[in-house]
This record gives C-alpha cells, sequence and structure tokens, in this order.
C-alpha cells in the first residue's frame, strides 16, 4: 500500500495464546504489521482484540507464543526492562484513560517531563505541537472531566505522541463517538501515520472506520485470525463468518461477493 | 472484598481468610521493597510527594487534635479523681501523659488516618486502576510504584510522626483540662509528667507511627493497585483497606510495645 520496498516489520506477534480463569481468549494468534503501515484488527466484542493490543503494548503476558517490538522480544521482559520499548510504543486507550487529578497540559506532559526534558519551556512546546495537532490547542487548562468523549481520545493521542513512539496502537479509537468525530479521528490517525511515519495497529468493530483507514486488515473471531489481507481482499473473503460480520458491518452486501468494486479510501 | 467473596466461596472460611491476609502482608512487602528501590535511586515525585503530604497529614491534624485531645481528657477523668483519692494526685499528669506517649498517643493517631487516608489512597488509586489510568502509566513508561506508591508511602512515614507529636501534646492538654478542675494543681500535673515521663517514651511512640505510617500506605495502596470489576470493586478495595490497615496497626502495635517496652 504505502511504500514499503522490501517490507520490515515493526511488529510481529508469533503463535501468541493467552488465558484469562483457564479460558483461551488467544489462541495462536500469529501477525505481521509493517513499518509505516496502519494494520486493523476488527471482530465483535469478545473476540480478544483489545486482549491482543495489550500484549503487543506490554501490559499483560501470554501464556505462549512471542511478541516482537522490532527487534526485541518483550513477552518475557520484566516491568523494568519493558521501559526503553515502552517508550517507542503509543497506547491510545478506548476511554482516554487521561489522568483525571491533572490538566489537559499536565497529562500531555506527564511523559515528556519524564523522559524527554525536565525544562519547562521545552516541554511547553511540545505540549503546544502536540495539542495543536490532535486540534485541541486552547483546552491546556482544562481538566479531563470537562472534556467531551472525543476531545478525551485526542488529548489521549497526544499525550501519547509526545513521546514519539514509532509504534501507536489504537483502542477502539472510534467507539462511541459520533459519525463526524469518528471522521476526525480517522483522519487522524492517517495523518499521524503518514506525516510522522509511525506504524499504526488499530482494533476496532467499526468496520466503516477500518475499511476507511487501513492499509491491511485482519478479522479475529473467537480468539483466531480468521482472514487477513488487504481491505479488498478480505471483502472478498467467502468466509461465512467473515462475510456476516463484514455485512453487518455495511462494509458488503449480498450481491456483491467478489473483488474490487470499490477503491478503498 | 469479603462478603460477595464468601457467598460465592462457600468454603472461603476463616482460613480462606487468614490465607487472603497473608498474601496482601506479602504484597506490601514487596511494594516496600519497590518503593525503597525508586527511592534509592532518586526516582522521587516532588509534587505528588507534597501534595500527599497535605492530604495525609496537615488535612488530619483537626481529627487528630480532637480525638487525641479527648482521649487525654477521659484518661485523666479516670485516673485524677482515683489517683487524689489515694493522695498521689500528683502522678495524674504524669500517668496520663505515659499513656500518650506510649500507647494512646500513636495508636489513636494511626486509627484515625487509617481510617481517613488508606481509605483514601485505596479509592483513588483504584479508581485509577478500573479506568485504566494505571495501565496508561506503564504505557508512558512511568513505573506506578514510582509515581503513586512512593510518594504516599514517604508522606504517610514522615508526616505520622509529626501527627504523634501533635497527639501527645493534645493528650497531655486534655487531661490538663480535667485535671486541673478536679483538683490537681496545675504545677504538680506537669511535674509528674517529668516525673514518670523518659525521652525514650516519646519517641519510641512515635517510631510506633512511622511503622504505622507505612502500613497505612502500603495497605492503601496494595488495596488500590489489586482493584478489579469497575465501581463494586473500588468500593471492596477501600473497605478492606480501612479493616486490613486497622487490624495491622493494632496486632504491630503489640509486637512493637513488646519490643520498645517490654523490658521497661
Amino acid at each position: 500500500m504505502t511504500e514499503q520496498p522490501d517490507g520490515q516489520v515493526a511488529v510481529r506477534v508469533v503463535d501468541v495464546w493467552y488465558a484469562v480463569d483457564s479460558r483461551w481468549v488467544l489462541q495462536g494468534v500469529s501477525l505481521e504489521v509493517r513499518t509505516g503501515e496502519i494494520f486493523a484488527i476488527m471482530g465483535p466484542s469478545g473476540c480478544g482484540k483489545t486482549t491482543l493490543l495489550k500484549l503487543v503494548g506490554g501490559l499483560i503476558k501470554p501464556q505462549r507464543g512471542e511478541i516482537w517490538i522490532g527487534d526485541t522480544e518483550i513477552s518475557h521482559l520484566s516491568e523494568a526492562k519493558l521501559a526503553p520499548v515502552r517508550r517507542q510504543v503509543g497506547l491510545v486507550f478506548q476511554y482516554a484513560a487521561l489522568f483525571d487529578s491533572l490538566t489537559v497540559y499536565d497529562n500531555v506532559a506527564f511523559g515528556v517531563r519524564r523522559h524527554i526534558t525536565r525544562r519547562e519551556d521545552e516541554v511547553a512546546e511540545i505540549v503546544r505541537q502536540k495539542l495543536e495537532m490532535v486540534g485541541m490547542a486552547g483546552t491546556e487548562r482544562l481538566y479531563p472531566a470537562q472534556l467531551s468523549g472525543g476531545m478525551q481520545k485526542r488529548v489521549g493521542l497526544a499525550r501519547a505522541l509526545a513521546l514519539e513512539p514509532e509504534i501507536v496502537l489504537y483502542d477502539e479509537p472510534t467507539a462511541g463517538l459520533d459519525p463526524i468525530m469518528a471522521d476526525t479521528i480517522d483522519t487522524l490517525i492517517v495523518r499521524t501515520t503518514r506525516h510522522l511515519r509511525v506504524t499504526s495497529l488499530v482494533v476496532s468493530h467499526d468496520l466503516t472506520s477500518v475499511f476507511h483507514i487501513a492499509d491491511r486488515v485482519a478479522m479475529l473471531h473467537e480468539g483466531r485470525i480468521i482472514t487477513r489481507g488487504e481491505p479488498q481482499a478480505v471483502r472478498a473473503d467467502r468466509n461465512p463468518v467473515v462475510r456476516r460480520f463484514l455485512k453487518a458491518g455495511g462494509i458488503v452486501t449480498d450481491e456483491d461477493t467478489s473483488t474490487v468494486e470499490e477503491p478503498e479510501r | 472484598m469479603q462478603t460477595r467473596m464468601s457467598m460465592r466461596h462457600p468454603l472461603s472460611s476463616l482460613a480462606g481468610r487468614a490465607t487472603q491476609l497473608v498474601l496482601f502482608v506479602g504484597d506490601m512487602g514487596i511494594l516496600l521493597a519497590q518503593a525503597t528501590g525508586f527511592v534509592l535511586r532518586g526516582r522521587l515525585e516532588l509534587r505528588e510527594t507534597v501534595l500527599q503530604m497535605a492530604l495525609i497529614g496537615a488535612q488530619a491534624v483537626p481529627m487528630v487534635v480532637i480525638t487525641t485531645g479527648f482521649t487525654g481528657a477521659v484518661l485523666a477523668l479516670y485516673s485524677a479523681k482515683l489517683m487524689l483519692q489515694f493522695g498521689v494526685g500528683s502522678l495524674a499528669g504524669g500517668a496520663v501523659a505515659l499513656a500518650m506517649a506510649r500507647e494512646l498517643g500513636p495508636v489513636v493517631t494511626g486509627v484515625v488516618v487509617a481510617a481517613r487516608s488508606a481509605s483514601a489512597i485505596a479509592a483513588e488509586i483504584g479508581s485509577m486502576k478500573v479506568t485504566e489510568q494505571v495501565d496508561a502509566l506503564r504505557a508512558l513508561a512511568v513505573p506506578p510504584v514510582q509515581y503513586l506508591v512512593v510518594p504516599r508511602l514517604i508522606a504517610s512515614v514522615t508526616m505520622l510522626p509529626v501527627l504523634g507529636m501533635l497527639a501527645f501534646v493534645m493528650g497531655v492538654f486534655g487531661g490538663f483540662a480535667v485535671a486541673v478542675p478536679i483538683g490537681v494543681s496545675s504545677t504538680s500535673y506537669l511535674l509528674g509528667i517529668r516525673e514518670l515521663v523518659d525521652t525514650y517514651d516519646v519517641f519510641a511512640g512515635l517510631l510506633k507511627t512511622v511503622v504505622f505510617g507505612a502500613i497505612i500506605a502500603l495497605v492503601g495502596c496494595r488495596a488500590g493497585l489489586r482493584t478489579e470489576g469497575g465501581a463494586v470493586g473500588v468500593g471492596q478495595a477501600t473497605t478492606s483497606s480501612v479493616v486490613v490497615a486497622v487490624l495491622l496497626i493494632y496486632v504491630s502495635n503489640f509486637v512493637l510495645a513488646y519490643l520498645l517496652f517490654g523490658g521497661r
């Protein structure tokens, strides 16, 4: 899709198994996300999408399998050894997870002060840039509770981007937003991926959004990946589970059983 | 945390709870070790620490003043009259001060702060846990122990002795206010303190409050960081933090009393 000379891999998940209370949430998931692309994982609620994202973010550890961020296998690293990896990976949480005792400014400045610079003029400049990038300039003095859900998500994105990550993970970026705000967030994801040359991994059940922004798509169903590929290819997939899901999401109709009617995006 | 769990597991009896308590204390030990590690490496969150000192220490002053003042007063009420009857009224001040310095000052302070702050710490960190703010810290490569536990531990451990000192003074004061109208002369009340109370008693009492401070912060943090399951979970964490903190304060108080005053 994007210029992908020899397809460097930013994230590699190899045969990952993860169980909660002796129930397997993920059953042998493998995938590769190429540097600079937007990779979307879709699937119904409870299929394990968020779990997969948390594994890639190093927040939880798999029972089996490997997770590579660039050249580092993170599934067995201690919290201390994970710190440098985490700085390369930004996480945008489903409900933003802003620190509610801190202002928007301090939220975005949080990681900057601790990892990049202690000089407040430099911190202020980075915060200004990132807030402007997500269209939230002027909200510095507000607290998260004073913002709408969509605004909180944008501040959450600014906070993640402030550490200049190479990879950004998005957990349901458009869930619960009105269509216009969802579109704004989609545009932001595409823009940050292209302009900042980051790699984006998005999990979502919002199929309009997924097929709007993704370079490649995978579908997770009952802990397994049942299809993957470029959007046109997935649209044409004959697997009945995939077809039912795409149909319910308004991505395909009964008639368009195959191929490339619609140029993607 | 207990009612729901015991409903779900009929077998979780006394033994089950004891196991939970042992695990809880074990986690506290791990937290203490991790927090000490960050302190030794100088990873201190100044702003957060000062804020917590105000929340845990300064804001507890009215409660500590009132509870310990009345504790001293009630001690004097019982002891002064009795001592006057036996002709040792001059020791009333000493008796009140000794009890306040060794036992009642530290314990009442500990329990008051446990009720205020162990619960507040558990509720705040618990809410952060269930809203993914704790995960957000980790994602930003800021260890939750560094940002959440260390400031609360430092604030609690440093402010408790200050409150403990205040408790001692207020207890003596409260006793004075009751004993003198009953008939103990003000001079003999104060001289009685010098007679019976050593500096050691006061400082050993303050040493107890340091331990209580660590217990309060670690219980609150542990309960908060292990919170699961939304608002219900936060409620359970808050309740259990106060229960466990008060329990551990009383148990450790006995051990400390034995070690510090057992031979005196």
